[in-house]
């Protein structure tokens, strides 16, 4: 009691443009953070995807071995190896510091919209058009999945994985958790085409964005609705979203040129990011800090809170 | 010294040191004892050997380093004026003075090294000299030397030719006659040691033809021995190219890399016996060749470069094999024929023939007539039986034609019975395996009589008198020609009433078809020496051995297979279940409730389904998640077996649907319609809310749609118009209509099969295509068969059934009506209702959403289907009376196959062929 609580500092949203990485690899189709937000992907429509430093704007290295477009990508927990799926229908796994292939998954019979390493980067989940969610083993030489996740009625929009549990977001409407450890699947009827799901950090909740311009905060256990976001413009378009680094807001992208950031718990508006003129494909929120990159066209822009010095010229 | 006198001093030369004078009375010295005969140096030191590394001869003082005094460094000493000199010390300063004299290793007095003593006139020098320049490295580096020729001569040199010896001779007595010349002759053999080399060569080998008597000659000089020390690393003998030879050299000795071969062909071919001064024995070579070898090729001395072709040449000057080391052509066998001689060694006694042998005629075979086939038949031969007797009658009118009907002799052309009557096979009973075997006796006549028929117009009159046994007639398989029809009616009633038991194999040969049926019939009495029974007594042994294994082996294997196939085949018993597939227990359904729940935001328990999902071993390891189900070899959902949603299934129903409305005579056959409509896949859907609705839908869009749709059926309106006087007088039994709207409808439906048979229903579609070909396929196969005459006969009779409908209400506009509109609702473009089309929404979408649909739709069918009814009902007392005849005949017809065609109502069991066809 000798020492007060410390008072819990107000979230800070990222507002300020610090960086703009013109990527130049076509139009950016998704842009990621690794694992500890130091670094960033970008997936360009040129089948090239680009490893940067985001607050320095540098360029790292070019991956390239798409046969296609390249839609998502997702980094290892070691940062070791990269993965990647496109219009190519193949998944790609990448090594880092060489920028070699080091395997290529094909069996999707369509486009990989997305793509995601377990915890331990010993499986590469991709979601596909082909409705089916597809585990490819990294540490054997199978060139058939583990697993086929085929349960889906329509094309996987999204695919999240937790230490044991998948979470996908289908278009036929559903959101499906596959909870390894319970032997389960979960089937939430959202309705409108899923266009983007992800955890809560804490695990609890999940969050889903359709193609109804509604977000959807859905309790992780029950699938009971916790939250409903709206205000942006989500109809045509696969965007993301994602929350902040504490949970404290929700952020989506729009197709109105802005990022929207609604309060979690109170559900209101927080701010309305003006990006730019065209659709925000794609953003990313720092996993710990208030930093969100945005993409837009053939661009990737950083945000940063408004309190926030640039490192470079800190030192 | 020695005295001398003064007279004789001018006189007398003395040389050495004269004796000292004896004196008188002193005894002659003893002679120094030899060890006191010891040799020193000037110094006085004794010349003694101390050892190579103990200081030779003489080291220092008395075998010491040092001097008398003992050993002592120069000590340096350097003033002002007296500087002290950089001495360079030179190995002189190390040496002794002995060293230095005449006799030691470094001498100082000048004399005439070798270098620059005379050597030119020196001819045995000069000629290791060029010996030693040929095998230089670097030929003639001698040359030099050469030019430089000191005027002195050697005092040998000077004695001897004072002496009268002249240069380029050798040393000794003249001789009378010159030495005769050491040449190796060929053939001669020289055993032991070589000869010293250079007798035969050099400079005085020129001879002379004339030698004079009173000459004598000089010896012959000899060169001596090269001892020049081999510091190279080339091999024994070696010399380099000689750049004359090579450059500029003649190549009259072309050498030919690939002389070896040609050589040996030549040898093969030509000169057998002929030894080419090839020559055994020691010849001058010290190692490497044994006595009995023949001597190698000298290869260093032969390898010159203007031996090597260094242009391609249009022809290679020997063989043409271009270094090929393929076998070589006898390229003079065209020319001379007699040339190619016997290869290879003739034996004592024999020579090679002079003339060739002449080479047999060889006649061609006669040549074949054009239309020849070389293929013989032999009629079986049946005995007259009473069971036979049409077997026979149409046997005997078969031969009348030059080709007997392919069908018996192409196993392609045979069907799934014939094969079976041919193995022995009883017939099955409750599956029809012809459907002639349902066709009673009169209708087989009928078909006859059509089959004969040519003209179109005929056929058309005789479709019309026939109309009520027109399904009959539309379910024959296939269409024989009108000479064979007999044949194939009597084969129908000889299989209807007794089959062959046996099968023949050796049905081509009647005798030995008989003596094997003989065999077997011993075997069967359990005799042993059936075999020898039965064979012809007037074959030879090596034909009745041949039969006798023939024939077990065919006893082994005819019987045994129809044995064998019989027990190995059976019927289904269950529903042939290829229409099912493997849906996961537990279907996401329920999806209005769920819109409605998310519209109320209801999440939660309405929204969510949960189902028991299997993950993969491998996957729960890979996520370090104990398996949750660890016994289970299950993957995914839990799956069950549910009937196969296919378009195709759904597109026959309308088949049914407007029998039931054109003639509400639905009631007799529920059972055979059940059979192929699938009963289980109306329940499958559970949800039986949206039935009033769509049912609604269903009645506003055929409204709207009809008419138009009617037109698009052309099939049918032609069917009218084909008979239109029909139309009254048939009272149309169901089945024929509803093949017909089912004929109808036909286009619409490969165009449907060419659009979605790709997809996934692909198998399902074709097991309906199978027995969719069971039905139409007789009609089909006549229309576009290969008789053409045929052809326009029973497309007439295809179209009678279809003018059959005589019903007065427009429902056969109707239910071809009710058919397009399905596959309106089934295949029209629909989006999903629900789903917006998204920018990235996949090609699968729609394909998807219309497999859901068409759960869905089953509901709506049934229900509308039962609305049908009972519209139709009114109707159906008109037809009771048939129904009833129609019934009892139902109800038997499964059962009995072949009996059946006796009773009277041929339309019922014709009628009920397709049904029992879609059955199997």
């Amino acid at each position: 009691m000798a020492f007060p609580e410390p008072k819990p500092r107000a979230p800070e949203l990222p507002q300020k443009l610090l960086k703009t990485l013109d990527c130049g690899q076509g139009a950016v189709r998704a842009v990621r953070f690794n694992v500890d937000g130091n670094y960033c992907l970008t997936c360009g429509s040129d089948k090239t995807l680009k490893l940067w430093n985001p607050l320095r704007g540098t360029l790292l290295r070019t991956y390239s071995g798409h046969g296609y477009e390249v839609l998502d990508a997702a980094g290892s927990f070691d940062n070791s190896s990269l993965c990647s799926g496109g219009g190519d229908k193949a998944v790609v796994l990448w090594d880092v510091a060489s920028g070699q292939v080091v395997r290529k998954f094909r069996g999707h019979a369509g486009k990989v919209n997305t793509v995601q390493f377990n915890e331990e980067a010993t499986v590469i989940l991709s979601g596909s058009i082909d409705s089916s969610i597809r585990c490819w083993d990294c540490r054997s030489r199978r060139p058939e999945p583990v697993q086929t996740l085929d349960e889906a009625r329509d094309g996987v929009s999204s695919v999240k994985v937790s230490d044991h549990e998948v979470l996908s977001g289908s278009v036929d409407g559903r959101v499906r958790r596959y909870d390894l450890r319970m032997g389960q699947l979960f089937s939430d009827y959202v309705g409108s085409p899923i266009t983007c799901t992800c955890f809560s950090r804490d695990g609890q909740c999940t969050l889903v964005s359709s193609l109804d311009s509604t977000l959807r905060l859905l309790d992780k256990d029950t699938g009971e609705l916790l939250g409903e976001y709206t205000g942006h413009k989500n109809q045509e378009y696969k965007l993301d979203c994602s929350l902040s680094e504490r949970d404290t807001h929700v952020v989506s992208c729009s197709e109105d040129g802005k990022v929207f950031f609604w309060d979690l718990v109170e559900g209101s508006l927080a701010l309305a990011l003006p990006v730019g003129h065209g659709v925000v494909q794609s953003l990313a929120f720092h996993p710990n800090e208030p930093c969100l990159l945005t993409a837009m066209g053939g661009s990737v822009q950083c945000w940063r809170e408004e309190a926030y010095e640039a490192e470079g010229a800190a030192g | 010294m020695a005295a001398l006198h003064s007279d004789s001093e001018e006189d007398l030369v003395s040389y050495g040191t004269g004796l000292e004078p004896l004196e008188e009375g002193e005894r002659p010295k003893k002679p120094i004892p030899l060890q006191d005969q010891t040799v020193r140096d000037e110094k006085g030191r004794y010349k003694r050997f101390h050892g190579a590394f103990s200081g030779g001869f003489s080291a220092g003082y008395f075998n010491t380093v040092g001097s008398k005094e003992g050993w002592t460094p120069s000590t340096f000493v350097s003033s002002r004026q007296n500087r002290a000199d950089k001495s360079v010390l030179g190995p002189e300063d190390f040496m002794d003075e002995e060293d230095l004299s005449e006799f030691g290793i470094a001498p100082k007095a000048i004399v005439t090294t070798d270098d620059f003593a005379s050597k030119t006139k020196d001819r045995i020098r000069e000629k290791a000299r060029q010996l030693a320049a040929a095998t230089a490295p670097i030929p003639g580096a001698t040359l030099l030397d050469d030019f430089i020729t000191p005027a002195k001569l050697s005092i040998g040199f000077e004695l001897l030719r004072k002496m009268g010896w002249k240069e380029g001779q050798g040393i000794g007595p003249r001789t009378k006659r010159r030495a005769q010349r050491q040449k190796p002759d060929p053939g001669v053999k020289i055993y032991g040691c070589a000869l010293p080399p250079g007798g035969s060569e050099g400079s005085e080998d020129e001879d002379d033809d004339y030698l004079p008597d009173n000459v004598t000659f000089a010896p012959k000089d000899v060169t001596p021995v090269d001892f020049t020390p081999k510091t190279n690393t080339h091999g024994l003998e070696y010399k380099g190219l000689d750049p004359h030879r090579a450059l500029f050299g003649t190549s009259a000795e072309h050498l030919n890399l690939f002389s070896g071969g040609s050589e040996g062909a030549s040898d093969l071919l030509g000169d057998v016996g002929l030894n080419r001064g090839r020559k055994l024995g020691i010849s001058g070579q010290a190692f490497g060749v044994g006595a009995l070898e023949e001597e190698d090729d000298d290869i260093y001395a032969t390898e010159i470069l203007s031996k090597y072709d260094t242009v391609l040449k249009d022809e290679e000057p020997g063989d043409g094999l271009y270094g090929w080391t393929a076998p070589r052509e006898y390229k003079s066998q065209k020319e001379s024929k007699n040339d190619l001689r016997y290869i290879g060694k003739i034996l004592d006694g024999f020579s090679l023939a002079s003339k060739p042998l002449s080479s047999k005629k060889i006649y061609p075979p006669p040549e074949l007539p054009r239309d020849y086939r070389p293929v013989h038949y032999f009629r079986p031969v049946v005995a007259a039986t009473s069971e036979n007797s049409h077997l026979l009658r149409a046997l005997a009118e078969s031969t009348t034609k030059a080709v007997p009907d392919p069908a018996m002799h192409s196993r392609h052309q045979l069907n799934a019975s014939k094969r079976g009557e041919l193995l022995g096979e009883t017939p099955v009973q409750g599956s029809a395996t012809s459907v002639l075997e349902f066709l009673s006796q009169k209708d087989r006549e009928r078909i006859k009589e059509m089959k004969q028929a040519t003209d179109l117009k005929a056929a058309q009159l005789q479709a019309r008198s026939l109309a009520q046994n027109a399904a009959s007639s539309r379910a024959r398989p296939s269409m024989p020609d009108p000479g064979h029809g007999s044949w194939r009616t009597a084969l129908a009633g000889g299989t209807a009433t007794a089959r062959p038991s046996t099968f023949k194999p050796f049905a081509k040969d009647p005798e030995k078809q008989k003596r094997y049926e003989e065999f077997l019939v011993q075997m069967k009495k359990g005799q042993k020496d059936a075999l020898e029974r039965c064979l012809d007594p007037g074959m030879t042994e090596w034909e009745r051995g041949r039969e006798r294994e023939e024939f077990s082996r065919a006893a082994q294997l005819y019987m045994s297979s129809h044995s064998t196939l019989s027990s190995r085949f059976t019927h289904a018993k269950e529903e042939d279940d290829s229409d099912q597939v493997e849906v996961p227990r537990d279907q996401e359904n329920d999806v209005s409730d769920k819109q409605s729940a998310v519209k109320m935001k209801m999440f939660g328990k309405l929204t969510r389904d949960t189902f028991e999902w299997h993950p993969s071993k491998l996957l729960c390891k890979r996520f370090n998640v104990p398996d949750p189900y660890p016994g289970s070899t299950l993957v995914g959902l839990p799956r069950v077996k549910r009937d196969k949603y296919s378009v195709f299934n759904f597109l026959t129903l309308p088949e049914t649907e407007p029998t039931v409305q054109a003639s509400s005579e639905k009631v007799p056959q529920p059972r055979s319609l059940d059979k192929s409509r699938k009963p289980s896949r109306w329940d499958t859907s559970p949800h039986e809310k949206k039935e009033d609705s769509i049912s609604e839908f269903l009645s506003l869009t055929r409204s709207k749609v009809g008419p138009p749709k009617q037109e698009s059926s052309p099939s049918v309106k032609q069917g009218e118009e084909h008979a239109p006087g029909s139309l009254s007088e048939k009272a149309a039994d169901k089945g024929v209509t509803s093949q017909a709207e089912g004929e109808g409808s036909r286009p619409p439906m490969d165009l449907f099969k060419a659009i979605f048979a790709s997809s996934s229903e692909s198998s399902s579609s074709e097991e309906e295509g199978d027995s969719e070909d069971e039905q139409a396929g007789p009609e089909q196969a006549s229309c576009t068969g290969s008789q053409g005459s045929a052809s326009a006969e029973t497309s007439s009779v295809a179209h009678a059934p279809e003018s059959a409908p005589p019903e007065p209400i427009p429902a056969p506009a109707f239910p071809i009506q009710k058919m397009q509109l399905d596959e309106r609702e089934e295949f029209g473009p629909r989006l999903p209702p629900v789903f917006c089309p998204n920018a990235r929404q996949k090609p699968e979408t729609p394909q998807k959403e219309k497999y859901k649909k068409s759960k869905e739709k089953h509901k709506p069918k049934k229900e509308h289907k039962r609305k049908k009814d009972k519209k139709k009902k009114h109707r159906k007392h008109k037809h009771k009376s048939k129904q009833k005849n129609k019934k009892s005949e139902k109800s038997s017809s499964p059962e009995s196959t072949d009996s059946s065609d006796s009773q009277g109502g041929g339309e019922g069991t014709t009628d009920l062929s397709p049904q029992e066809l879609l059955r199997r």
